[in-house]
C-alpha cells in the first residue's frame, strides 16, 4: 500500500466513495472548473518545451517553484480546451502536493491516476495523465531537497 | 472548407455542417448524439439538446465481446428519445472517430436515417458555438428495432481469412508503426494485449486520419479521398474492401469515408481487428 501525503490520501478516500461514474465525472469536472493557469509571473506563452508533459494530448505544461520554506508550489498550463481530465488532475495535484517538500512529492506514484479517474479514464488519456504525474515527480527530484 | 454538397461525395446527405446543426437545434425530428472517447467531455459541455451514447457501456455487450442486442438497442433508443423515423446526427471528439463508430453500430440495427456532423466537436467549439451542461429532458421514446443484421457492414475472422486467401482488398487504418509490427498498440495508448505485431497479409496501410483536414476536422473532398484510396493505394471501388484497426473504432471512420463519401460498392468493418487477429493461432501475418 502506497503511503500517500495526507491531503492526497484524504482526497483519494473521498473519491473512492463515488461508485457511480456519473457522480465521479461531476466531481472531476468540478475540479477542472477550478483550474487556474500558470500566472504570467511564472511563465508566459510560448511556454518552454522543457516544461511540456510528454505523451499528453491535452498539451499540458508543469512548473514546480521552490518556496522560501523549501517546499514546492506546482503550476500547470493545459492548452487543449477539451483537456478536462488534465485540468482536473492539475487542480488535484496542486491542492494535495503544493506546500510539500520535494522528497515527499517525488514519492507520489502514477497509480493515483487510476485511483482518481477509475471508469472515467479514457483509452487515450491514461498514459498522458500518468506522464503529468511523472513530470511532477521529475521536477521534485531535480529540486534541491531539504 | 467548401460546402458539403460541392465536395463531390457519393452520398453527401450523410454529412451535415455545424451550420445545419445550429439551425436544427429545436427540430423535433432531429436527435443529436454525442459519442466521445473522453468520458468526461459530454458532461463538461455538449451541444444543446444532444444526448450521450457511451461506446463502451451503451454499444457493447458488457459480458461477451459483441455489440448490444436488439432489446438493448431499443432500451438505449428509448433513453435517448430516438424514434425509428428520427434523423440522428452523430458528433464527437477525435475528429468524429467515435461518432462514426456509433453511426456504424446504428447501421447494424438498420437506423439508416443517420448523419455525421462534419468536423465534430472540435469544429463546433472552435466556431464558438454554444455548449451546455444541462441534460436534455426529452421524454423516453418507443422504438421497435430491426433484428441486428451484421452481414452488410461487419465481417468476422473466418470471413476475413477467406477474403485474404482469395486475394481480397484490406485497409489497415492503424498507425504505420502498428502496421509494420514495430508497435503492438497506438502511440501513447496502452498495450491491449496482441501477442503478435504486423498486419493482415495484403492490407494497405492508410491511417484513418488521412481522410481528415487536420485544421478543422472536416472530411477531405471526394477528389482528395479518391486520390488517397484509389490513386495512391490502388483500391478498386468495385471490389469488396475490409477495413480494420485495433478494435474496429478507427476503421469505422474509414468505413464511413469509403462507403458513403466515395460510394465504394461493398465496404465492411472487421471489428475483431488486430486485438483478435494478432492473437489468433495459425493465421497468416505480414510484417514491415
Amino acid at each position: 500500500m502506497t503511503d500517500y501525503p495526507p491531503k492526497l490520501a484524504a482526497l483519494l478516500d473521498t473519491l473512492s466513495t463515488f461508485a457511480d461514474p456519473a457522480e465521479r465525472a461531476a466531481v472531476l469536472i468540478d475540479f477542472a472548473d477550478k483550474f487556474h493557469e500558470v500566472p504570467p509571473s511564472v511563465a508566459t506563452r510560448p511556454f518552454p518545451r522543457s516544461h511540456q508533459v510528454p505523451q499528453c494530448e491535452s498539451d499540458a505544461y508543469v512548473w514546480a517553484l521552490r518556496q522560501p520554506d523549501s517546499t514546492l508550489k506546482l503550476y500547470f498550463a493545459v492548452e487543449n480546451p477539451s483537456g478536462i481530465s488534465a485540468k482536473a488532475l492539475a487542480v488535484i495535484l496542486d491542492r494535495t502536493l503544493s506546500g510539500l517538500p520535494p522528497e515527499a512529492i517525488a514519492r507520489v506514484d502514477t497509480d493515483i491516476v487510476e485511483r482518481i479517474f477509475r471508469q472515467n479514464i479514457s483509452m487515450g488519456k491514461g498514459l498522458g495523465l500518468m506522464s503529468m504525474v511523472q513530470a511532477v515527480q521529475a521536477l521534485a527530484r531535480s529540486a534541491p531537497h531539504s | 472548407m467548401s460546402d458539403i454538397s460541392a465536395r463531390g461525395y457519393a452520398h453527401p446527405e450523410v454529412l451535415v455542417s455545424t451550420d445545419w446543426v445550429a439551425g436544427h437545434l429545436e427540430d423535433a425530428g432531429v436527435r443529436l448524439v454525442e459519442s466521445n472517447e473522453d468520458t468526461l467531455l459530454y458532461a463538461s459541455g455538449h451541444v444543446p439538446g444532444a444526448v450521450h451514447v457511451d461506446w463502451t457501456s451503451d454499444l457493447n455487450d458488457q459480458i461477451r465481446r459483441d455489440y448490444v442486442t436488439a432489446a438493448d438497442f431499443e432500451r438505449l433508443m428509448s433513453r435517448c428519445a430516438i424514434t425509428p423515423k428520427m434523423t440522428v446526427v452523430f458528433y464527437g471528439d477525435k475528429n468524429n472517430w467515435w461518432a462514426c463508430y456509433a453511426f456504424w453500430v446504428f447501421q447494424l440495427f438498420g437506423h439508416t436515417n443517420a448523419r455525421v456532423m462534419d468536423g465534430g466537436r472540435v469544429k463546433w467549439e472552435k466556431e464558438g458555438r454554444p455548449l451546455t451542461r444541462e441534460n436534455p429532458s426529452h421524454p423516453p421514446s418507443s422504438y421497435k428495432a430491426h433484428p441486428r443484421d451484421d452481414a452488410p457492414h461487419r465481417v468476422f475472422r473466418d470471413q476475413v481469412l477467406a477474403h485474404v486467401r482469395a486475394g481480397g482488398q484490406l485497409v489497415d487504418v492503424r498507425s504505420p508503426e502498428e502496421y509494420s509490427g514495430a508497435r503492438l498498440h497506438m502511440p501513447d495508448y496502452p498495450n491491449e494485449g496482441a501477442l503478435r505485431g504486423g498486419h493482415i497479409p495484403g492490407a494497405k496501410s492508410i491511417p484513418w486520419a488521412r481522410a481528415i483536414n487536420p485544421d478543422d476536422g472536416t472530411f477531405r473532398t471526394a477528389a482528395e479521398l479518391r486520390k488517397l484510396y484509389v490513386e495512391e493505394n490502388g483500391l478498386d471501388p468495385a471490389r469488396e474492401i475490409v477495413a480494420y484497426c485495433r478494435i474496429g473504432e478507427r476503421s469505422s471512420h474509414s468505413w464511413f469515408a469509403l462507403k458513403y463519401l466515395l460510394g465504394f460498392a461493398q465496404v465492411r468493418n472487421y471489428d475483431g481487428s488486430w486485438t483478435e487477429w494478432g492473437n489468433l493461432v495459425g493465421v497468416p501475418i505480414e510484417k514491415g
